[in-house]
């Protein structure tokens, strides 16, 4: 789960990282009273997951609490890539002296986690890594006590005069790293101020959801209002969705196969009208009748969806189970159900499986026998829906 | 010979007594792993019968290797205790560690996986969150279904279970030497590298199947591996040429993120390495019974 940059600094602060002093804002009003309490300069701050938000013209500095009204008002409900703004961070303005960059993040490559630690940043680290790669220390972490950190700082050349303070706030950023389970800790810019404080402005923090069973706390952090509603209709029925902007509903089991599923319509639609997935859906090993039919219902309700495609290889699934969730489904949809079902089922009680869709020979439903076969009817019907 | 799990191989089940867990002893039991026991601390000294197969259940993983002689643990216990389990397990030694459970937080993953490099590399890990491994006929440690396809020429390593099940169906006419699910997380024991690198020294495998999907550079990496150091034929698939940017895929690992982790790189980075790669599992199958029926 990504964090706003609101909900990073609060965890920071948690963590004793020093943050500027800032306040949340959903209103033009609310923006005007946390620059009076906050005093002088202010930032007013879109709080939007994308990049770019400067150039969109969601930060703005303000000099009074009016300035700060005016900002408040011009940046809430603009659209930054796609992401409406609802929320504004008012943060005191800081005279910055120096920007650096730093993160920890996963290692895949060697199974561990890595510091990224730069003094040039503020900028697109991204540029800074493909242009000028040496101005970027990479070094391999497990874990990080204050001898570690100083090592990093040397290895990303920070000035020795503020060597230590910024070894401090690496110790700090692991601690939050670590605690909150994240996979992802970034800090851009890392700001030395006028005053010579070392502070993190602008951060970034992924949460894992796998751990969340240990961080109850964590589920507040949820950004519903942010979410697609079918993708938060499924997520509230457990299943694994992802909206996407075809037409071709798709579902399946295992993410992997699922994957495979969506490649394989798009390349049957590049021959009927150019019609493309509309989702990803993976119920998922040894899914029951419930949650198939669960997952017919999520995509008969995306109104962009004009044929569907169950493709399932029965491992620890069982074929007889995902052929009764989809006449269950049907049944309960009765009339509502016009869209065309293309079904692929192997594996695991294949023939049981075909057997309950022949018996119930719903008029939606084609039973076809190969994957590829089955991508091409359901493109197919889905571009006579065009 | 098959890689990784043989006839000969040892298998004891950690959380056997767990409903997941007894679940797939059954099945393994079924495909004629031989299972000597299992773990569980709280059910330490009970025999526990599957269908006329009684297993005794130890107190601990090196109580259960003094007594049977086991080499390889399959792991099905709650994420919760997924690392404590695989830490025992490191520690009493144990050759293979097979972690079959979904949801392990990565920095448990990462936190074993140190575990296991400090202990000198003894242990090797698949997993987590992966269907384990397969050598038709022979052994199976995991939950890959034992009846999809049988012995033969070709080793398969993938990230995803349900494509391993349907390539191991396009291609059961052929069969396998050794399936391995290497599984989807960002952290894995062994990686697509370890595999082939196996799959390059069993003298029973002929040909490789190497499926990838979005995310990461662990393709990229093996590609360059393959270059110098593999020798057999290697088909390729990858999953997720339409997957859009920033969204994850299922798998905690599959997500594009800038312009690192396509599939299209990671296709490129293959083929640069003299890979053939399939645009579907259909196409796959079909470039891999090519190079089978031209040697």
């Amino acid at each position: 789960m990504d964090l706003h940059e609101h909900q990073a600094r609060d965890l920071f602060a948690a963590h004793a990282v020093p943050v500027p002093h800032g306040v949340l804002a959903v209103t033009p009003d609310e923006a005007r009273a946390a620059a009076t309490s906050i005093g002088g300069t202010v930032v007013v701050k879109a709080q939007v997951k994308t990049g770019g938000r400067g150039k969109a013209g969601g930060v703005k500095l303000a000099h009074t609490p009016a300035g700060a009204r005016e900002a408040a008002s011009d940046i809430l409900g603009l659209d930054i890539k796609g992401h409406v703004v609802r929320k504004v961070l008012v943060v005191e303005a800081s005279e910055i002296v120096s920007e650096y960059y730093f993160s920890f993040l996963l290692d895949r490559a060697n199974r561990t986690f890595l510091a990224m630690a730069s003094v040039e940043g503020g900028m697109d680290i991204e540029e800074v890594a493909a242009h000028r790669p040496h101005a970027l220390a990479r070094v391999p972490v497990s874990s990080v006590d204050l001898a570690r950190a100083h090592e990093i700082v040397t290895a990303a050349k920070f000035p020795p005069a503020v060597a230590d303070r910024v070894a401090d706030v690496i110790v700090r950023l692991w601690e939050t790293f670590v605690a909150e389970d994240a996979t992802l800790v970034e800090v851009n810019p890392l700001a030395l101020t006028r005053s010579g404080d070392v502070i993190a402005l602008d951060g970034k923090i992924t949460l894992d959801g796998n751990a969340a069973f240990r961080h109850p706390s964590h589920a507040a952090l949820a950004d519903e209002s942010a979410e697609d509603p079918l993708e938060a209709a499924a997520r509230a029925r457990g299943l694994n969705y992802v909206k996407l902007d075809g037409q071709v509903g798709v579902i399946g089991n295992g993410a992997g196969l699922v994957m495979s599923t969506l490649d394989v319509v798009a390349y049957a639609g590049e021959r009927h009208g150019g019609v493309r997935p509309a989702n990803f859906l993976d119920i998922g090993g040894g899914a029951s009748a419930r949650v198939m039919a669960d997952g017919l219902d999520i995509i008969l309700n995306d109104p962009d969806v004009r044929s569907v495609f169950v493709n399932v290889f029965g491992g620890i699934t069982t074929c007889d189970a995902v052929a009764d969730g989809i006449v269950a489904a049907l049944t309960l949809l009765g009339d509502a159900a016009t869209k065309p079902l293309v079904v692929r089922l192997d594996g695991n009680n294949v023939e049981e499986g075909r057997r309950i869709l022949h018996e119930a020979a719903h008029p939606l439903v084609t039973v076809v026998d190969t994957m590829d076969n089955a991508a091409d009817k359901a493109a197919e019907l889905a571009a006579v829906g065009v | 010979m098959a890689v990784f799990i043989t006839s000969h191989s040892r298998v004891i089940v950690q959380g056997m007594t767990g409903a997941e867990g007894a679940k797939h002893t059954k099945r393994m039991l079924k495909s004629g792993t031989r299972i000597v026991g299992g773990v569980n601390p709280r059910k330490a000294g009970e025999m526990v019968d599957f269908d006329g197969h009684v297993l005794p259940v130890f107190g601990s993983v090196s109580d259960a290797m003094a007594a049977t002689s086991a080499d390889v643990t399959v792991v099905f216990v709650p994420p919760a205790f997924t690392k404590d389990a695989v830490v025992e397990a490191i520690d009493a030694g144990i050759g293979l560690a097979v972690v079959i459970t979904e949801g392990v937080p990565v920095h448990d993953t990462a936190a074993f996986w140190a575990h296991a490099v400090a202990a000198g590399g003894r242990t090797r890990i698949i997993g987590p969150n992966c269907p384990g491994v397969i050598s038709p006929g022979r052994s199976n440690a995991g939950i890959i279904p034992d009846d999809i396809c049988g012995p033969g020429p070709i080793g398969l390593v993938s990230k995803s279970g349900t494509l391993t099940y349907q390539l191991m169906y396009e291609l059961r006419d052929i069969g396998f030497t050794t399936a391995i699910g290497i599984g989807g997380d960002p952290i894995i024991g062994t990686t697509h590298i370890d595999a082939l690198a196996a799959f390059e020294a069993d003298p029973e495998t002929e040909a490789i199947v190497m499926i990838g999907e979005i995310g990461g550079d662990a393709e990229e990496r093996a590609a360059s591996y393959i270059r110098s150091h593999v020798t057999k034929p290697v088909v390729g698939y990858v999953a997720g040429f339409t997957a859009p940017e920033g969204k994850t895929m299922g798998h905690a690992g599959a997500i594009v993120s800038g312009s690192t982790g396509t599939a299209q790189a990671k296709k490129e980075a293959l083929e640069a390495a003299g890979v053939r790669v399939g645009k579907t599992p259909s196409e796959t199958a079909r470039l891999l019974r090519e190079i089978h029926l031209t040697e």
